[in-house]
């Protein structure tokens, strides 16, 4: 099985580790990898912001890079639900038949990484142990966008040592909203203090997701606010064997 | 108290707006409380429906229908109403619309007016134009009642009074009702509001309503309602006038199934309402014997008319997205500085108001597109947000001062950025670099200027890592841990 990842520039720029914990997993289970250099953004910001021909060049990077690949795995859910649920409206705006074409059959190629492990590789054990009381926090996109439903469930529950601990409102967004964090960053803080009052509730030492835009949110303010309870992406849990435990947080 | 603004056109920036609402403790606490509940009992009723989806299907399908077919079904409308003795008005306009109510009401010599709950007139700001010409009104729906006594605003569209709380309520019917006796007690503040508006029932011969449904089929008009006021106001008063967006009308009778269906479930979290008053123009000897439709358009042609957006006519003001929206539960409808508030707010207003006030409500959303999922027409409220914001942008384009606009600058700066893998490399150094700066030992960012500031405000970010993923995947190829390709 081959595959190209997408790491998306967030990741890259400010979590790589979370790429490292993507590769490390797939090539454990057998995934050739390869990483195109060429890759930048998916758009998601520019199009949430407004900024649509500007996220139109990043979408028609996206597909004119990608289109010879056998999949693409990209560790967000958000990413993919802008790829999935925003790419055909600018595409059917720009009127480029050609582009359309390609990102037709591009799209099923496309995948986030839990939907990645389950769906095209099959798996739910992937081998990994993680000695820690861990919750899970749903984002927005890969709940509501991309309906993941119990992948995510399905593969923490197989990871050995592990205590998986039920977060209480888990539909409700912790406020992120990419720019909305900043364009209405009192609203956005509101809505982080009651998602964190869920997190810190499980007494867990770990929450986790799907993505590092959630986390980054509730593991910016769990820092300010001195707590000891950690965030880590969940390929960070799936990465994690006895004999490679993750890489520490700094 | 002062009353919120509530005109979007000279109400403040959604973001300063909340800033005020998010110092008020009570407020907040009693809109988080009322929306938990009515949303909790929504979810119950709606699990119990095993064909829920095809509800949902069937009522986006015929409003999407209707809106295609808009002007056949509202002449039918007119035709069939007309016909059982109504008298059809059509308002291009809130002025037009307020122009025409008056008039009927000054041929009618009406010195006063009670009300049912019509979040349309609220919209063409009809109470104060009616005080203006000397008319006193009486809001006879409890919520509005008590909004009004109080010298306050609707908050939401369904429970418009859900900010408030009994003791609140209690302190406002005391006063304005001389009952300093009164406790907080529920069925004592409901017996007070009875006896009250009892008396206005029974002596005001003109009343204004609005409609949830016009049934093109049979020009019939559908009000649903929980009280039991409305069911007064339609049947006691000599005249009645129904104030509607002209975006309520259904094709056939028999569609009323599909939306009292979903309309009760997703409003209030019931099987079915309690009152449902359906009438078509006039019945010799029963009930109001001068009936007029006034037709409102103000602002909805123009939606009807872009590809997108229209989805936003489909709505039937059931308020379920508001209940469900975690910005609505911080902030409460106020904020939104309009009748329409929370999610459907943010989409409706701007768009009412031709896209030239309120232009900061599409972007009060981070896009978690709950409402979208409890719709019962399938609005993609989400895609109408990033749709307005789009148009936002697009006026902002057209002037110098957007260079002055940090979010508008790091955005163009980021797409030149993105545009290619070197500019990109070249983007993620100079970051690290600059960031280094305010990076403290313990590797975390505590303090950022300009619009950082607004993210460090209640957030630290980790400071950048000395490497990135790129950096590590060509380091890790070079070095022989995986093979070259």
């Amino acid at each position: 099985m081959r595959a190209s990842l997408f790491i998306t520039c967030y990741n890259d720029t400010l979590f790589p580790e979370a790429g490292h914990a993507v590769v490390r997993l797939l090539e454990r289970l057998g995934v050739e990898l390869d990483f195109l250099p060429a890759q930048t953004c998916c758009g998601q910001m520019h199009a949430n912001t407004g900024f649509r021909p500007e996220a139109f060049s990043q979408a028609k990077r996206f597909v004119q890079l990608y289109r010879d690949v056998e999949c693409v795995v990209i560790p967000s859910s958000s990413c993919v639900a802008m790829i999935r649920d925003q790419y055909p409206g600018l595409f059917e705006e720009l009127g480029n038949e050609e582009l359309r074409t390609q990102f037709a059959i591009l799209l099923p190629r496309v995948y986030e990484l839990s939907e990645f492990l389950i769906d095209k590789l099959g798996v739910e054990d992937v081998g990994a142990y993680f000695p820690h009381r861990v919750t899970y926090h749903a984002s927005c996109h890969g709940l509501r966008g991309l309906h993941v439903g119990d992948r995510p469930f399905r593969l923490l529950s197989k990871v050995r040592g592990m205590e998986l601990v039920p977060l209480a409102n888990l539909e409700r967004c912790c406020g992120f909203g990419g720019t909305f964090s900043v364009k209405n960053a009192e609203v956005s803080s509101a809505m982080l203090d009651a998602k964190l009052g869920d997190v810190l509730a499980t007494r867990a030492e770990y929450c986790t997701a799907l993505d590092n835009s959630c986390l980054m949110h509730l593991g910016g303010a769990l820092h300010r606010r001195n707590e000891s309870l950690r965030t880590i992406h969940i390929a960070g849990i799936l990465a994690s064997t006895e004999e490679h435990p993750h890489e520490a947080a700094r | 108290m002062t009353a919120p603004v509530m005109d979007p056109r000279v109400a403040p920036p959604f973001p300063e707006a909340a800033l005020h609402i998010l110092q008020n403790a009570e407020l907040r606490k009693n809109v988080a409380h009322a929306t938990d509940v009515i949303q909790a009992k929504r979810n119950h009723l709606v699990a119990e429906k095993t064909d829920w989806q095809e509800l949902r299907t069937s009522a986006s399908s015929i409003r999407a229908h209707v809106l295609a077919n808009l002007t056949s079904f509202l002449e039918e409308f007119e035709a069939k109403c007309t016909a059982a003795g109504g008298v059809v008005h059509w308002a291009a306009d809130g002025a037009e619309a307020n122009v025409i109510i008056l008039g009927i009401l000054r041929e009618e010599s009406a010195t006063e007016v009670i009300k049912i709950k019509t979040m349309t007139s609220a919209e063409i700001q009809l109470n104060p134009a009616l005080e203006a010409a000397g008319i006193e009104t009486t809001e006879t729906d409890l919520a509005e009642l008590i909004l009004q006594l109080g010298n306050d605003e609707p908050s939401h569209i369904v429970v418009p009074a859900l900010h408030v709380n009994r003791r609140q309520v209690r302190e406002i019917f005391a006063q304005r009702m001389g009952l300093p006796e009164l406790s907080d007690d529920p069925q004592a503040l409901t017996s007070a509001a009875r006896s009250y508006l009892r008396k206005k029932f029974l002596s005001v011969p003109t009343a204004i309503c609005g409609a949830n449904f016009l049934v093109a089929e049979t020009g019939s008009v559908a009000i649903v309602e929980s009280e039991g006021n409305g069911r007064m106001c339609l049947t006691l008063p000599r005249t009645l006038i129904a104030l509607v967006g002209i975006e309520k009308v259904v094709p056939r009778f028999s569609d009323l199934e599909v939306f009292l269906q979903v309309l009760a479930r997703s409003a209030t979290g019931e099987r079915m309402n309690p009152y449902t008053s359906l009438w078509s123009g006039v019945t010799p000897g029963d009930g109001p014997q001068r009936f007029h439709v006034v037709l409102l358009d103000n602002g909805r042609s123009e939606i009807l008319a872009r590809r997108v957006e229209r989805q936003t006519l489909k709505c039937i003001r059931c308020a379920a997205c508001l209940n469900t929206c975690p910005v609505y539960r911080q902030t409460g409808g106020h904020a939104y500085g309009s009748v329409y508030a929370g999610p459907i707010g943010a989409i409706l207003t701007p768009q009412l108001q031709h896209m030239q006030h309120a232009q900061s409500l599409p972007y009060a959303s981070s896009l978690c597109a709950a409402c979208y999922e409890v719709c019962p027409v399938k609005i993609n409220i989400p895609e109408v947000l990033i749709e307005l914001r789009a148009q936002v942008v697009n006026q902002e384009r057209a002037h110098m001062a957007r260079w002055s606009d940090p979010m508008y600058v790091g955005m163009k700066a980021a797409n030149f950025a993105f545009a290619s893998a070197w500019r990109f490399r070249w983007a993620q150094r100079m970051g690290r670099i600059g960031l280094r700066l305010f990076t403290r030992k313990d590797g975390w960012i505590h303090r950022l200027p300009s619009l950082g500031a607004r993210w460090t405000m209640s957030r630290d970010l980790r400071g950048l890592p000395e490497q990135t993923f790129r950096e590590w995947w060509g380091a890790r190829g070079r070095s022989g841990s995986r093979e070259a390709k």
